[in-house]
């Protein structure tokens, strides 16, 4: 039966740290559809253009009519668990530390066969089921069937468990607790259950509503950290990135300005110190602690989260400068993710629209509060998805740039000077 | 239209490399000994041998192609037959035609497997691109889950209990004690094969298979051939195969067998009572009794019956994998599906290793392989009679 | 005209002062006291580190840059036997020099940029007003003209082409929230008022005003008439300003000279620089 996590006995400081291990991430191009669709939260599957017929494993053509056109679409995934088996032996590392295994195959209501993890929730087979993907600690989509009816947390289950990023007794650092964002962002952790939040802040001379009663949470703890000041991330990372389970990025640089509109660079720099290159520093000096760390027990390191924006995606002209420091940010997010991969460590992309706050004043409704932003934080981190686009505005033009980039383009670029 | 008739195609010379569990050779050497022995027991120079046929999972980089020149051969007919264990059967058939059409006058059909420690690890990693994508990120439990999903299955739906699994290995265990070259030396019991380690639920130990390194080969050639160089002989009555047979059973429970089956009797001109022993193809005991039933030797759903009716030893009533079957022989590799092939041969020309099933006048091999996703893909059988 | 008969005035009496060199002999004389340890040296430098606390500005203005290094390397492989690095940092960040050029009203007068300043103005006597009592009690407490008229009948007349030096002890608040004081209504830091500061222009002639704090204004200056009293008047004046000093405390009322060169920098506004005051020893501590 599925038992929600307990908090972890200290760890014993003589013994070698556990070193990360992989399920196997191998996957042919076509299979990587499945992780595109997981990687936000989605179950999709091939489906024939031209007869219909749902294909599984994923394929180059359809095995009903050979037709080429096969699209992904989404599935509720809904089917009969027809046969299942407890693994007691594995070949590879990642599994042999954590037998057994309880895998099965469910037959879909939508007519393919899929291999899949049992959450501890199903009852033997035969029983109906509900099929959903989540993302292994290789970053690639996996299959696993909960109840049909009912939906338990993948972090119930023990195993499962660790296809999520649950932030619950976990240490876990925000960048800048300072800002709205970041108030909200460590009240949120601290709701669900964090053990200990190191709150950044920048510039401690600034005086910021809320910031007093922030710091009386019990989790909370301040520490120095400027992302412009290399000195200042090195000396916060000697000191606590050994402890560091999961880093929230939340620090943000955020002006007005398109070209035209300022004379210099001097503002489009302030905005690539913090959003692009405090990245770049805070990654050079958390990564390595994080990836030492990411097998260490049930307090490991699990994962890191920034906070970029929907401008990241498409520029938004009228803050122009704002949205290619993002776009950097966005670029070298993905390697720092192909870095952190080797060791298992997830990392979370948010791409929210224009937040409620004083620089995106002037933006029409809707706009996300801070709280939202912090809510779709713990959510990610709960579930099992890397690219998460909260709020209307995201999901609008995710669709219109996965649609049409160029329309998109020329849609955002109207109203400009 | 009816298929030809296999006249006067034989198959001669059945030869096995000793099994070792792990071997620092490559695949080159067993197979390079398999043709070496066979032209040793033929007295046939390797010049006189114009076709070959290779199975074989761990000879890349190189095919068949390689081997030939590995091996010195200069060949008119060759075939990389990469199907498991139905590769044997599959040779058969390709070299029968090819005999039967004057492309070849002997045919050497060889299927051997190096086994180093982590060889099982890294073929299984990539044993197909479903494999890959879609069954080894879920616990990396290679073939064995696959047949503990089928064994599940079969058990729920036809009231299989593990005993009658058990017996079938026992008796196996049994065939194998007599034989010299077969890995397992230990006699297997009911009690032992039920509480050994759990695998895979409901799979223990004692249901799978042992990989380990060897070889197994036979000459394929027109009766005559086989006369003029003197050689003992069996003869081939009927032959099927078939490949992703029922692709919409949601869980295989008969194997493409069931498709060809009165084919294989009517080709052959026998029935299922004239067999005298079944080679079947062994890697998991539930497999034999899908072949029991896909291949005419009782109903569908009643092989559980089936067992408990009948004995499997070689002086039983229905002798089964009577060199004791790849669950105590060992599987090497590619080999697994030559191995039956080969013990049929014994049996039918009197040269076997260990026990003889007395008066066997006719024999079944049978051959099964390439669980490429969630069900094996190919299957194949023949029907071979003493001269 | 009248800004070259200024030029001409400061040149002169800097002369007619007892510590500032003047004649080449005088200068020997000097060098051979410092030397001989007649001469204390005192920094009146602030560490540039990463940790100094910046100006801050309103968030839509452009911002000075805080100081910031980036290691090129340290005896490792992007440069096995050496250590350097590269710098960034504003014209006006930590202890730093203020030329007329810096303000608007100073932006028209001649030689008023750090590449075209008369390098004679590098070394100045310095006269240093205490304010640390009141300073201590009242983060918004201004100088005044009475002030200075309080100080002038104790140590003299403030000379023409001096440095007026205020003495806060806000350099020792080394935390630097206390330091920058900011809430909800802006900075709170000493500074003079617009008559102190029109007094000391008009009526004085100093080479420039120096304070411990952030700015020469004080931290309310913003909401003065006009505002930034002291760079307006100064700068508008062609005369300089001293920020984030430190060490005022360890000099006489007068007798120091300053020795105070900003980086030559085209068209330079304002730099860091290491500004020190030499300081004669009475013959008895010898």
């Amino acid at each position: 039966m599925a038992e929600p996590s307990q908090r972890p006995k200290r760890k014993n400081p003589i013994i070698r740290t556990q070193q990360p291990t992989l399920p196997p991430p191998a996957r042919s191009r076509v299979a990587l559809g499945l992780t595109a669709a997981a990687a936000r939260g989605r179950l999709e599957l091939q489906v024939c253009q031209d007869c219909g017929a749902v294909q599984y494993p994923p394929r180059e053509v359809c095995r009903n009519c050979l037709s080429h056109r096969l699209v992904w679409r989404p599935q509720d995934g809904r089917g009969e668990l027809l046969t299942e088996t407890v693994l007691r032996a594995a070949q590879e590392l990642f599994f042999r530390e954590r037998l057994p295994w309880r895998v099965g195959m469910v037959r879909l209501d939508a007519g393919a066969n899929v291999v899949a993890y049992l959450h501890d929730n199903v009852g033997p087979a035969p029983c109906r089921v509900r099929v959903e993907a989540a993302l292994d600690r290789a970053g690639q989509a996996v299959l696993v069937a909960v109840p049909e009816n009912g939906r338990p947390l993948l972090s119930d289950d023990p195993k499962l468990r660790e296809m999520t990023c649950d932030p619950r007794l976990r240490k876990i650092l925000v960048t800048d607790g300072k800002s709205a964002l970041g108030q909200a962002t460590v009240r949120a952790l601290a709701a669900a259950g964090a053990d200990l939040i190191w709150v950044g802040q920048a510039e401690p001379w600034k005086r910021v509503a809320g910031f007093e009663t922030l710091l009386a949470l019990p989790q909370a703890s301040v520490v120095p950290l400027d992302l412009t000041d290399g000195r200042s991330v090195r000396e916060l990372a000697g000191e606590i990135g050994g402890k560091v389970d999961i880093v929230v990025n939340t620090a943000d640089c955020h002006r007005t300005f398109g070209i035209a509109a300022r004379r210099g660079v001097e503002t489009a720099q302030l905005e690539m110190d913090v959003n692009y290159f405090g990245l770049l520093r805070l990654a050079q000096e958390f990564a390595p602690a994080l990836k030492a760390r990411a097998a260490d027990g049930a307090a490991s390191a699990i994962a890191w989260v920034n906070v970029l924006s929907i401008f990241a995606l498409a520029s938004y002209p009228a803050h122009g400068t704002y949205s290619a420091s993002k776009a950097a940010a966005l670029s070298l997010s993905q390697t720092l993710r192909a870095e952190l991969r080797p060791a298992g460590v997830r990392m979370i992309n948010l791409f929210p629209g224009p937040i409620d706050d004083e620089w995106d004043q002037l933006e029409l409704p809707p706009k996300l509060s801070p709280g939202a932003v912090a809510s779709a934080i713990v959510e990610a981190l709960k579930g099992s998805v890397e690219d998460v686009y909260p709020g209307d505005v995201a999901q609008d033009w995710l669709a219109r740039h996965l649609d049409n980039s160029k329309a998109l383009e020329r849609e955002l670029a109207e109203g400009s000077r | 239209m009816a298929r030809a008739a296999y006249d006067d195609v034989v198959l001669a010379v059945p030869v096995t490399v000793p099994y070792v569990r792990y071997s620092i050779r490559g695949a080159h050497w067993f197979l390079g000994r398999a043709l070496a022995q066979l032209l040793a027991a033929a007295k046939i120079p390797k010049a006189r041998v114009d076709g070959l046929a290779v199975a074989s999972f761990t000879l890349a980089p190189d095919t068949a192609v390689g081997l030939t020149q590995h091996l010195g051969v200069t060949v008119r007919w060759l075939d990389h037959v990469p199907m498991g264990g139905a590769s044997g059967i599959v040779s058969i058939r390709r070299a029968a035609r090819a005999v039967q059409s004057g492309d070849a006058e002997i045919v050497a059909c060889i299927a051997g497997d190096t086994n180093h420690t982590d060889s099982f690890r890294r073929n299984t990693a990539t044993f197909s691109q479903f494999a890959q994508d879609a069954v080894y990120p879920y616990g990396s439990g290679g073939p064995n889950a696959s047949f503990a999903f089928l064994t599940a299955y079969y058990m729920r739906t036809y009231g299989a209990r593990r005993d009658d699994f058990g017996k079938l290995c026992v008796a196996q265990r049994n065939n194998a004690l007599k034989n010299p070259v077969a890995l397992f030396k230990k006699e297997l019991t009911l009690d032992r094969y039920l509480n050994a380690r759990l695998i895979a639920d409901p799979l223990r130990l004692f249901d799978c298979v042992m990989p380990c390194a060897g070889a197994e080969a036979f000459l394929v050639m027109q009766r005559q051939t086989a006369e003029r160089f003197d050689l003992r002989y069996a003869r081939l009555l009927g032959a099927i195969e078939r490949h992703n047979a029922f692709p919409d059973d949601p869980v295989q429970y008969r194997g493409g067998w069931a498709f060809d089956c009165d084919e294989l009797y009517r080709q052959s001109g026998i029935g299922p009572q004239d067999i005298d022993f079944l080679e079947a193809y062994d890697d998991y005991p539930v497999i034999n009794v899908l072949q029991f039933e896909d291949l005419g030797f009782c109903a569908k759903g009643n092989g559980p019956d089936f067992i408990r009716a009948n004995t499997f030893e070689t002086d039983g009533t229905f002798p089964l994998n009577t060199s004791g079957g790849q669950l105590s022989v060992g599987q090497a590799g590619a080999a697994g599906g030559h191995l039956g092939i080969v013990e049929a041969l014994r049996q039918l020309t009197g040269q076997t290793l260990g026990a003889r099933v007395t008066g066997a006048r006719h024999g079944l091999a049978s051959g099964f392989g390439m669980i490429n996703y969630d069900r094996g893909l190919c299957s194949g059988a023949v029907v071979l009679a003493a001269a | 005209m009248k800004a070259r008969r200024r030029k001409k005035l400061a040149g002169t009496k800097s002369g007619r002062q007892s510590a500032s060199p003047g004649s080449g002999s005088d200068l020997a004389a000097q060098l051979r006291r410092v030397a001989a340890g007649g001469v204390r040296v005192v920094d009146l430098t602030q560490t540039l580190s990463p940790d100094f606390p910046p100006i801050v500005l309103p968030p839509e203005m452009g911002q000075c840059r805080p100081f910031r290094m980036e290691t090129i390397s340290r005896y490792d492989d992007s440069g096995p036997g050496w250590y350097w690095s590269n710098l960034s940092f504003g014209e006006h960040t930590g202890t730093h020099f203020d030329a007329p050029i810096h303000w608007i009203s100073g932006r028209d007068r001649p030689n008023n940029a750090l590449d075209t300043l008369p390098s004679e103005h590098f070394m100045a006597p310095a006269c240093v007003i205490d304010a640390s009592a009141q300073a201590r009690a009242d983060a918004d407490f201004l100088l005044t003209v009475d002030h200075i008229k309080a100080w002038e009948r104790r140590h003299g007349r403030i000379p023409a082409g001096a440095w007026v030096l205020m003495r806060t002890d806000w350099s020792k608040r080394s935390d630097p929230v206390a330091y920058q004081n900011l809430d909800e209504t802006g900075q709170h830091t000493p500074g003079p008022d617009p008559d102190c500061v029109r007094f000391l222009v008009r009526e004085r002639d100093v080479l420039g005003f120096g304070t411990e704090t952030i700015g020469t204004d004080a931290g309310q200056a913003a909401h003065f008439a006009p505002p930034y009293p002291c760079h307006y008047y100064m700068h508008g004046a062609g005369k300089y300003g001293l920020q984030c000093l430190c060490n005022l405390d360890r000099l006489p009322p007068t007798g120091a000279l300053v020795v105070a060169a900003p980086l030559k920098i085209l068209e330079g506004s304002g730099s860091p620089l290491r500004v020190f005051a030499l300081v004669p020893e009475p013959a008895a501590a010898r």
